[in-house]
């Protein structure tokens, strides 16, 4: 065998530190035993009897279903944001607003959490709405900070595109909302998709803010699996996480691979692009530049 | 340059046209905060002429050309278009349309798209657009390219579609901004006058814009020099290089040998100045007009109309010995950069006109002359 370096080791030992927990949770999804650190040889079991497990089915499909809603608002939110703070150069507390716009990601979940719990409950002593906490106050809940990392990462994108492009829209004749529509919003499409999903990942993930703001029969995925982890590791927990991995990365390598995919092709198009033009150079006659004979000439 | 230019033709055989007056842009005044970027500018443009705004960075030409397209708005002042004031017009409902320098071209859609954005802005129905994008694409030879993304063209390509674009709704008024900014310098000579032609067939009234003044020169009709925010100088590329009316213009187009003096004999055909830089006198074939407190002048030359010989001029006015200080060759012609007995360094442009002749080289004792009317004495 090869001579074992100190940074291969090293690099063995840091993947092991991240995967091998993850690798144990998924063989212990097949787990026959009842006994979650008893190994009672395989079987599929736990993931039959998650189907019918509905309690838990329902956190799983509540959870997904918030997430869908937060990416959506949060996306509308975050690029609305960030399109006022990139393209108003001029208004009164652009500062304040920048600042309060980012401060989520800053502010511990807890604080916002109860804040957002206080409010809805004077809100709906007063007004009577939201009647009663549920999916929609989670929702509202996740929103505010998945909106914040949502501008964060378009007025990234809006910063560094040409204004010019914007402004040869509007000089066609093209009308403010049009251009934003038409053109601004197809150049931020990628942004436009990483802010997505990353929502929708922060949102399926969170626990606190969830916790705060939910009510009777809104419990989510993260919540329904910490409680029953207080009672006691179950074996289906361990299936459920193992689907949820599997999905993960198979989602991330689907992005991955198309994303390769149009980078090729693009590749392959600016070549093809390249190589013409230069053909087109040379069918003019030779390069000035290229030719001796202007040099002995000047000499 | 080595090219005909079909503006400076036109100059020459004058315009036969009368002139009517498409633009008109009264006293216009834009500051940014504090700072003034263009200071009470009063100009005309006619139909159909190619006009050029000529100025370093900061001279406030920008602001003037986005003034017009209405990016920006005046602080002051008004601006016509066809006797309409447009002052307060968003962009999208005047009729002039800009090709940017950096051609701004829609990266997510195809080069017939990107022309036909314009069209589809004004209800048009699906069959003319496709004929009048055909017609544009074919007015600048893209016809082949219509399916591909501004990506996959190059620099030359891309100015085209950008100029197919701009024309493609027809606008009264063009605006050019830096056209052949991004483009390199032998791309550049040849797309000039591809620009003017396309421009001159479809007839369109064109302000551009650039810090070149070769290209300004090839391209335009008339040309204002603007400096800090307002114009020095508006006239044929004739009349601003052989008769500018001040000091600055003189020395922002192309390059010019100075001599300060004093008006020492003023008569009606003819004056005399006299610089402490000649040993001789400057005789001009013109009167001058001084006033009595102040006769202090400049008197300019081009250098290529400095001529160096080797023997003695005979006449009385006009020459200067002095001995060839360097020479830098630069193919066509050679730039001599004699120093006078003053120490005052001239610079003259000698034609190569032969391969090989026998000329001046380094520290020979030569003599610099000029016609009476080679100069020009300036006021300011």
């Amino acid at each position: 065998m090869k001579r074992y370096s100190f940074s291969t080791i090293m690099l063995w030992v840091g993947l092991l530190f991240i995967y091998l927990p993850m690798l144990i949770l998924v063989i212990y999804s097949f787990n026959g035993s009842r006994l979650v650190t008893v190994w009672g040889g395989w079987s599929l079991k736990w993931y039959i009897g998650l189907l019918d497990n509905t309690q838990l089915m329902n956190a799983v499909m509540r959870s997904l279903e918030i997430a869908c809603y937060t990416a959506v608002a949060a996306v509308a939110l975050g690029t609305l944001a960030a399109f006022v703070l990139t393209r108003v150069t001029h208004f009164k507390g652009r500062t304040l607003f920048g600042g309060l716009v980012t401060a989520p990601l800053v502010m511990p979940e807890v604080i916002t959490g109860l804040s957002l719990l206080l409010l809805f409950v004077a809100m709906a002593q007063l007004i009577g709405w939201p009647a009663e906490r549920g999916i929609l106050t989670i929702w509202i809940a996740h929103t505010t900070f998945c909106a914040a990392y949502v501008s964060v990462v378009v007025s990234a994108r809006l910063r560094e595109l040409d204004l010019s492009i914007e402004e040869a829209a509007m000089d066609l004749g093209a009308k403010p909302w049009k251009v934003f529509f038409l053109i601004t919003v197809p150049m931020i499409a990628p942004s436009l998709a990483a802010g997505g999903m990353m929502s929708f990942a922060l949102s399926l993930d969170d626990l606190v803010l969830a916790s705060f703001v939910s009510g009777p029969g809104s419990t989510t995925l993260p919540m329904e699996i910490f409680s029953a982890v207080r009672l006691g590791v179950k074996p289906e927990i361990n299936a459920v996480a193992s689907l949820i991995l599997l999905s993960v990365s198979l989602m991330t390598f689907i992005i991955w691979f198309f994303a390769r995919r149009a980078e090729d092709r693009r590749k392959k198009a600016i070549q093809q692009a390249m190589d013409e033009s230069t053909g087109a150079h040379l069918q003019n006659g030779p390069d000035s530049r290229r030719d001796p004979s202007q040099i002995h000439a000047a000499a | 340059m080595a090219v005909a230019s079909s503006a400076y033709k036109k100059v020459l055989e004058g315009d036969q046209q009368p002139k009517e007056v498409l633009v008109k842009i009264d006293r216009v005044t834009k500051k940014f905060d504090e700072t003034i970027a263009v200071d009470d500018v009063s100009l005309t443009i006619n139909k159909g002429e190619i006009f050029a705004l000529l100025g370093g960075s900061g001279s406030g030409k920008s602001t003037l050309l986005r003034m017009l397209a209405g990016f920006e708005r005046p602080t002051e002042g008004r601006i016509y278009l066809d006797g309409e004031d447009i002052t307060d017009l968003p962009p999208y409902e005047r009729p002039i349309n800009m090709m940017f320098q950096s051609y701004a071209l829609f990266p997510h859609m195809s080069v017939a798209d990107n022309i036909a954005f314009g069209l589809k802005q004004d209800k048009m129905s699906r069959l003319e657009i496709d004929a009048r994008v055909a017609e544009m694409l074919k007015l600048v030879q893209m016809s082949q390219y219509a399916k591909r993304k501004p990506h996959q063209l190059s620099g030359g390509q891309r100015q085209r579609v950008a100029l197919a674009r701009s024309l493609a709704k027809s606008p009264k008024l063009l605006l050019l901004d830096e056209p052949m900014g991004a483009l390199d310098k032998k791309l550049r000579s040849q797309m000039q006058l591809e620009l003017v032609e396309i421009i001159e067939r479809v007839g369109v009234t064109c302000v551009m814009v650039t810090h070149d003044q070769e290209e300004a020169m090839t391209m335009a009709q008339r040309i204002a020099i603007m400096h800090l925010g307002w114009i020095a100088q508006i006239g044929s590329p004739v009349d601003i290089y052989e008769t500018p009316t001040s000091r600055l213009v003189c020395e922002f187009i192309g390059n010019v040998n100075l001599f300060d003096g004093q008006v020492v004999e003023d008569a009606e055909g003819h004056a005399l100045i006299d610089s402490p830089d000649l040993e001789r006198n400057i005789f001009v074939g013109h009167g001058v007009t001084t006033s009595v407190q102040d006769k202090s002048i400049t008197y300019a030359i081009r250098p290529e109309k400095l001529l160096v010989t080797t023997e003695q001029p005979t006449c009385e006015y006009n020459w200067s010995r002095g001995t060839v200080h360097d020479i830098a060759y630069l193919g066509g012609h050679s730039v001599f950069h004699v120093q006078l007995p003053s120490g005052k360094i001239v610079q003259s442009f000698v034609a190569n006109a032969e391969r090989r002749g026998t000329r001046p080289t380094w520290d020979d004792q030569v003599y610099v002359w000029w016609e009476d009317d080679s100069g020009v004495a300036l006021r300011s």
